[in-house]
């Protein structure tokens, strides 16, 4: 089996393993309240843990660079209570702007 | 809540309607890991099967780019499981609302995803199913066509961050924080999980942050 073949085999062996914890698991199931304490924290801890390393993360450094100008123009949007999709366009516009792209 | 409830609604095409937005700019990246995967010598039918089984962006960007730069198998192999470990505990938070046979539940947690996850996403510690699902099934389809397109086209497509995609994403997962953080408990695991990835992102390979990142929930432990 070629290199290419075997990254494609495993890494998607593994992949459905770590996707199917979860639900194959839990599916169906009452948590305990201590449980349910627990988790209903992991979502906001991930989705600010993904905010942070979409916007500053490198290849193990920290990057500032025209995704805060998207970013600033997101927050912008949700104070202005704009919907959902205006926030994320407007994001990737800004960083288009910055970037000279327009 | 009332962005999030805008889209909002508990039917497949809820979620479906919902993950448009973020469907058009995944065929975009699609096509440019379809590009890149071919510029890396993985011919053309082994990047179409890895987005239909991989099912990750940034875990087979990360493989591809080990490939690239020369590394064997097992580098990209641990590269992309390691972007890809954060499915487990993300993947926990959203099991119990799955139900049917074991093997039901594992084909439809391949759905899950960033995007389609967060969307499912209807209030505190609660998702709805059918979102995710529907949300899922529109990001598989784009990524997987994405892909062929940009294997086929290779050369034809552009950079998409030239167009800013690449802040669309934090955008994004900001938005669909913000109802999620109100209550003061779940607002301090927010900036506990943003501190730990911060903080690990300079010394840790890249995925390793947002799994650590997850233990901010222990927060939840104290009452």
């Amino acid at each position: 089996m070629s290199t290419a073949w075997t990254v494609v085999a495993l890494a998607g062996a593994a992949t459905f393993a770590l996707k199917a914890v979860g639900p194959v698991l839990l599916g169906g199931r009452e948590l305990p309240a201590p449980v349910i304490g627990v988790a209903s924290l992991l979502t906001p801890a991930l989705l600010a843990a993904l905010v942070v390393t979409q916007l500053l993360g490198g290849d193990r450094e920290l990057v500032l660079d025209e995704r805060l100008v998207g970013l600033a123009a997101a927050v912008v949007a949700l104070v202005l209570r704009a919907p959902i999709l205006v926030v994320v366009v407007g994001a990737a516009a800004a960083t288009a702007l910055a970037r000279g792209f327009l | 809540m009332g962005r999030v409830e805008q889209a909002g609604g508990d039917r497949f095409r809820d979620g479906a309607r919902a993950i448009l937005p973020y469907a058009i700019a995944g065929s975009t990246f699609g096509a440019s890991f379809g590009v890149l995967a071919k510029v890396a010598g993985m011919g053309s039918l082994a990047p179409i099967v890895m987005s239909a089984t991989t099912f990750g962006g940034s875990a087979q960007y990360a493989a591809i780019s080990v490939l690239d730069a020369g590394g064997g198998a097992a580098a990209a192999i641990a590269a992309a499981v390691l972007l890809n470990a954060r499915y487990a505990p993300i993947s926990i938070s959203v099991g119990p609302v799955f139900e049917g046979p074991a093997w039901r539940r594992f084909l439809e947690a391949q759905l899950i995803v960033d995007e389609s996850w967060a969307i499912s996403a209807v209030g505190p510690g609660e998702f709805s199913r059918r979102r995710l699902i529907g949300a899922g099934l529109v990001l598989y389809v784009a990524w997987i066509g994405g892909t062929t397109v940009g294997v086929v086209g290779a050369g034809l497509i552009g950079d998409p961050e030239r167009l800013g995609l690449d802040a669309a994403f934090p955008a994004l997962f900001l938005a669909l924080l913000v109802p999620q953080a109100r209550e003061r408990r779940a607002f301090a695991a927010a900036v506990a999980g943003a501190a730990i990835a911060l903080a690990l992102v300079p010394f840790a390979a890249p995925g390793i942050p947002i799994v650590v990142a997850s233990t901010a929930c222990l927060l939840g432990l104290r009452s």
